[in-house]
């Protein structure tokens, strides 16, 4: 019963750490980077939100704001990637660095700002789960259909080429650093718009807000990927996996809360999710039964 | 079309690994001319391929493409110019994307990419009419992803791509190497139809002596990264491998050594 009354909270969290599970995605699975931005980028979403919200500007404008700062965050790591030549992984952690300050100076010096759900109108908040989980889908889906078109055009064509083979994309005539750069624009922008709303959901924004969000948004792909490759694998029913994945992972973390697992453990619970998921298919394919890897097979995990 | 001048590579410079890889070759190319690449390890033939694809940049020389000096001139805005395929199929296609969205890719090779349509439907209809003339039965697959094909018919498809948006220079790197003999022979004959139909200026490399000499109108020798032995029109009809073989040891002083060509 208790897991019960727990339940639409869940979906309407799971559903927001799904849409930044779907920026994830983008610099994952199609440019094949793993960007530790986001841990920054979902904070600064959420720092730009509630300053922006505090100061009178309508929720939906702020989300958009959000979305832009992302963006902006994004591009610093992609010409930190592709323009000084440093390694992706480093580039990510560099800028995540850079993000703390710029979040603390966004929330002028505060680790914490709340967000008065009763004075200001906003998209969502856990006050009203049902209407959340509506406001949650709509933004999903409209965020789902527009990558769908996106990744049909010119551009979203070779955005895509450019992580699955960049020495064809180059000698198709596509900038892959470019491309680069714009899809983690893009993959950021996503995952500070899910900052926005986590903290118009949450009510508040904390510099704390983010730490081990990719984990997160790992553990949502990989749980959502698992049964969406298997029905049909296309793009479209990729992200709704994915995002599936969201609400799944915060399923499981409220019922394992009310199992009476100490919240200091979800990390680590977390990660081992996570941990599972990339090392089980690997110590299959490595040990149990040795084959040969077929050439230009992308990894799935 | 292609003009060559005193190009210089060398890699790993100042270290004990230093390796001279194109040592003031010169080359010219006229438009139309379908030249085969030959030469033993470590010539240059790749190297050479790579320096005109603009992989990285020559130590000194230049490069001219009809008239254009694309010497410092990034690798994808020097594509504009080229066809490209190479030894390793995997190389030349995007393997999780449908063989249509491959081909579209292709198509505006030199165009600025655009938020428009990135597959046409009139220019499915187009691939599905180009893909039936290559026979592989590849025309009622144009969703399939590209990573589900054999490597022969992945090779196929990249020549389509190379040609789609006719390109100045056609550059084929050992493109049938990694094939079986029957599906290596049947590339290769694609090529030639391809390369006579658009009269493609064509740089193909190829460990296969008896390919070299048979197929194009010139051949060039390659030898510690330049060019030894240019042979083209009536001469080069009539050249049969041993000719070739004593040719190359009078312009480089020392057998013909490669573990990988197939001499007859």
């Amino acid at each position: 019963m208790v897991f019960l009354n727990a339940l639409p909270g869940a979906v309407a969290e799971g559903l927001i750490w799904g849409l930044m599970a779907i920026g994830v995605y983008i610099s994952y699975k199609i440019l094949d980077i793993a960007d530790l931005t986001v841990d920054g980028s979902l904070c600064t979403g959420g720092c730009v939100c509630a300053v922006l919200l505090a100061l009178g500007v309508p929720a939906w404008a702020c989300v958009l704001a959000a979305l832009l700062a992302g963006a902006l965050a994004g591009m610093v790591t992609g010409l930190l990637h592709t323009v000084l030549g440093i390694p992706s992984i480093l580039a990510g952690i560099l800028t995540q660095l850079m993000l703390y300050s710029v979040n603390l100076s966004i929330l002028g010096g505060k680790s914490l700002v709340a967000i008065d759900y009763r004075a200001t109108p906003l998209l969502l908040h856990m006050s009203n789960n049902p209407m959340a989980i509506v406001a949650g889908v709509g933004i999903v889906a409209a965020t789902i259909i527009l990558l769908w078109l996106f990744f049909y055009t010119e551009i979203g064509l070779t955005l895509k080429s450019a992580g699955d083979n960049p020495d064809m994309s180059r000698a198709q005539g596509v900038d892959v650093n470019f491309n680069k750069v714009l899809g983690l624009a893009i993959a950021n922008g996503i995952v500070a718009l899910a900052g926005a709303l986590y903290a118009q959901y949450k009510g508040s924004i904390s510099i704390q807000d983010g730490r081990g969000a990719i984990v997160i948004a790992l553990a949502a792909i990989f749980i959502g990927l698992s049964v969406s490759l298997k029905i049909k694998p296309n793009f479209v029913v990729s992200l709704i996996g994915v995002v599936g994945g969201g609400v799944v992972y915060y399923i499981i973390y409220n019922f394992v809360i009310l199992l009476g697992l100490k919240t200091d453990y979800l990390k680590m619970l977390s990660a081992i999710i996570v941990v599972l998921f990339l090392g089980i298919p690997y110590i299959q394919s490595e040990y149990l039964h040795k084959e040969k890897k077929v050439p230009g097979g992308k990894r799935r995990a | 079309m292609l003009k060559i001048t005193d190009l210089h590579k060398t890699f790993n410079p100042g270290t004990v690994n230093a390796k001279v890889a194109l040592d003031g070759l010169n080359l010219s190319l006229a438009d139309g001319d379908f030249v085969t690449v030959i030469g033993g390890n470590g010539a240059g033939k790749s190297t050479l391929l790579n320096a005109i694809s603009g992989v990285w940049k020559p130590d000194y020389g230049t490069i001219e493409i009809d008239g254009v000096d694309v010497t410092n001139m990034p690798e994808h805005k020097r594509a504009a110019y080229l066809g490209r395929v190479f030894q390793d199929p995997m190389k030349g296609t995007s393997p999780d994307m449908e063989i249509a969205e491959n081909l579209a890719i292709a198509a505006r090779r030199g165009t600025k990419r655009r938020l428009v349509w990135g597959v046409r439907k009139a220019e499915r209809e187009e691939y599905r009419r180009l893909l039936a003339d290559l026979e592989l039965g590849l025309e009622d697959r144009l969703s399939t992803k590209v990573g589900l094909l054999s490597g022969g018919q992945r090779q196929a498809v990249t020549l389509l791509m190379a040609t789609l948006q006719r390109p100045k220079l056609l550059l084929l790197d050992e493109h049938t190497a990694a094939l079986d003999p029957k599906t290596a022979a049947k590339v290769l004959e694609l090529t030639d139809r391809i390369v006579s139909e658009h009269h493609l200026t064509t740089l193909m490399i190829t460990h296969n002596m008896r390919d070299a000499i048979a197929h194009g109108n010139r051949l060039i020798m390659m030898d510690e990264g330049h060019v030894a032995v240019d042979i083209s029109g009536e001469e080069k009809q009539k050249l049969t491998v041993e000719d070739l073989l004593s040719l190359f040891a009078k312009a480089s002083g020392s057998e013909f050594t490669d573990d990988r060509t197939i001499l007859s």
